[in-house]
Order: C-alpha cells, then sequence, then structure tokens
C-alpha cells in the first residue's frame, strides 16, 4: 500500500503544538485510515490524587486531537480545521499509572465538515476506556457572509 | 476555594484557580504558552478549554455534593463556539438536574464577555462512588 503522503507529518502534527507538546503527547502509528497517538503517564496529568489515574481532560484532549489528524490523514493534506463539538462517554476508569492510546478515524467527509470517531485504552481497542464522537469543520472555504443593513436602513 | 481543583495535579497544570460566590464557583484558567493548541492564529488548543469546563462542572458538583469523594464523569459533550483567544479564560457550571443517581450538569466558558461563550459543555455525572 502507499504511504500517504501526510504521513511523514504526523509525529510533528500529534505534538508539535506547544499544548500537545506540554501533555507529552507522542504519534503512535498509521494503518489504513486508522491513526494513533500516545500520552505517556505523568504524575502532573492525574485527575485523582488518591489513585493515580490520568484526568478525564487529558483524555478529551487527546480524543480531540487525534480526531484532527484522522481528519488530515483522511484529506491526505494538511488543512485548518476546527473541532465543531465532540461528545465523550467514559466507559471506565484508566489503569492507574499507565499510558493511553488513542485511535481515530474518519469515517465521512464532505467539503466543509469531517465525521471522527476515536476510542482511548491503554493497550487492547476492544476495551477501551472512552469513547468519543465528533465533528471538524473544514476552515479554509468560507462564503461571503450578507452583510448587515446599516442601522436605519 | 475548590476541594476538586486544589487536589488534582491535572487543575494545576492548567494553572486552575477557583473563587466562590453563594454556591456558585467561577474557574479561572490564567493565559499560559503552554495552553496553545494553533500557533498561527495563535488559539488555544481546545482540549484545554473542554478540560476546564469538564473541571469546573465537576468541582461544582462537589461543591453541592460534600460527602462525595470526586464526581465521576459518565459522558460529557463539548460544543466549540469561539477561537480561544491566547488570554484567560473564565468557566461557570450549573446542575441542571440532580436525581438519585445521576446529575445533568450544563458549564460555559467565556474570555472578554460572559454573553459571548467559546464553549459550551453539557455532562452527566454518577452521584455515587462505584461506577
Amino acid at each position: 500500500m502507499d504511504v500517504p503522503a501526510i504521513a511523514p507529518l504526523l509525529p510533528q502534527l500529534a505534538s508539535g503544538a506547544a499544548h500537545t507538546h506540554a501533555l507529552g503527547f507522542t504519534y503512535e502509528s498509521l494503518e489504513g485510515d486508522r491513526v494513533r497517538i500516545r500520552v505517556p503517564w505523568r504524575e502532573d496529568l492525574v485527575g485523582d490524587p488518591d489513585t493515580g489515574v490520568i484526568a478525564g481532560g487529558v483524555v478529551t484532549t487527546l480524543l480531540d486531537h487525534v480526531g484532527g489528524l484522522a481528519v488530515w490523514v483522511s484529506l491526505d493534506n494538511f488543512k485548518p480545521l476546527a473541532t465543531l463539538d465532540l461528545r465523550v462517554d467514559y466507559m471506565r476508569a484508566a489503569r492507574p499509572r499507565t499510558d493511553l492510546i488513542a485511535e481515530a478515524r474518519c469515517y465521512r467527509l464532505t467539503r466543509s465538515i469531517a465525521f471522527v470517531r476515536a476510542w482511548a485504552f491503554e493497550d487492547a481497542p476492544d476495551d477501551p476506556v472512552a469513547a468519543a464522537q465528533s465533528a471538524y469543520i473544514l476552515t479554509t472555504a468560507r462564503p461571503e457572509r450578507r452583510p448587515k443593513p446599516e442601522a436605519g436602513e | 476555594m475548590s476541594r476538586v481543583i486544589e487536589a488534582m495535579p491535572y487543575a494545576r497544570f492548567l494553572g486552575l484557580t477557583a473563587e466562590q460566590a453563594e454556591d456558585i464557583l467561577t474557574v479561572t484558567m490564567p493565559f499560559s504558552d503552554h495552553l496553545i493548541g494553533n500557533p498561527m492564529l495563535p488559539a488555544l488548543h481546545g482540549g484545554s478549554t473542554a478540560a476546564l469546563l469538564e473541571i469546573t462542572a465537576m468541582a461544582q458538583v462537589a461543591e453541592s455534593f460534600p460527602g462525595m469523594h470526586l464526581p465521576r464523569p459518565i459522558n460529557v459533550s463539548v460544543a466549540y463556539l469561539r477561537s480561544g483567544r491566547p488570554q484567560h479564560v473564565y468557566a461557570r457550571a450549573r446542575i441542571n438536574k440532580a436525581g438519585r443517581r445521576v446529575a445533568h450538569v450544563l458549564a460555559e466558558a467565556w474570555q472578554e464577555d460572559e454573553a459571548q461563550p467559546i464553549a459550551a459543555l453539557t455532562a452527566h455525572f454518577l452521584l455515587e462512588d462505584s461506577f
């Protein structure tokens, strides 16, 4: 199978921004249209100090971010995009002091919107910690909005 | 202050602080370079705003149910309404309905103007310590 043109950019796209770098995100793999990134466990990313489990907000960020990568894989191109919305189901507690991996797939791409599903797990994708459903908007092509009438018109 | 935010390492990573007026928490995420997700705009990473909303909702539930250990989110849904500019973000949550086992919570995040939210959250939290 041909390597997609976007593939060499994925490590940079996974962790290149200040926030993803600070969180320690790393690129994991690309298989077909399924892309994976990892967040290594770290003390300062914990949600509940009594259990040592990574915070829900980190999982949300990981799923949001891997979803964006899946859209770029689907486009096989880097284009500006923004998350429109994101829903996360937390199915179970993550294992304490353990890295998490997230996998995403863009299953529908229109000219302006990308629809994505994503999962987070420790090692088995069929035993997810959390699942996400999200939509992204491609922010380049935006039609001119009709100007508002001036006051008094 | 909020016991959830004080105790959570990740809330410290985000720099969150909380103020309480009556029973309502207002949580602040002060701008910091490490929150940037898009250096070209620049814009905050949506995940940091979502996390702020989620932690605000969790802290508000903990405030309203002081006997609980830590409210567990069942699911959260975030709508991104505006790009997060490199400025402070504020958030407040409201318990829309609390039943015996589950609370439905709404939260909004804003920057300069509370009437112009940058993101909105709806979430369900489990009100028991077992999942």
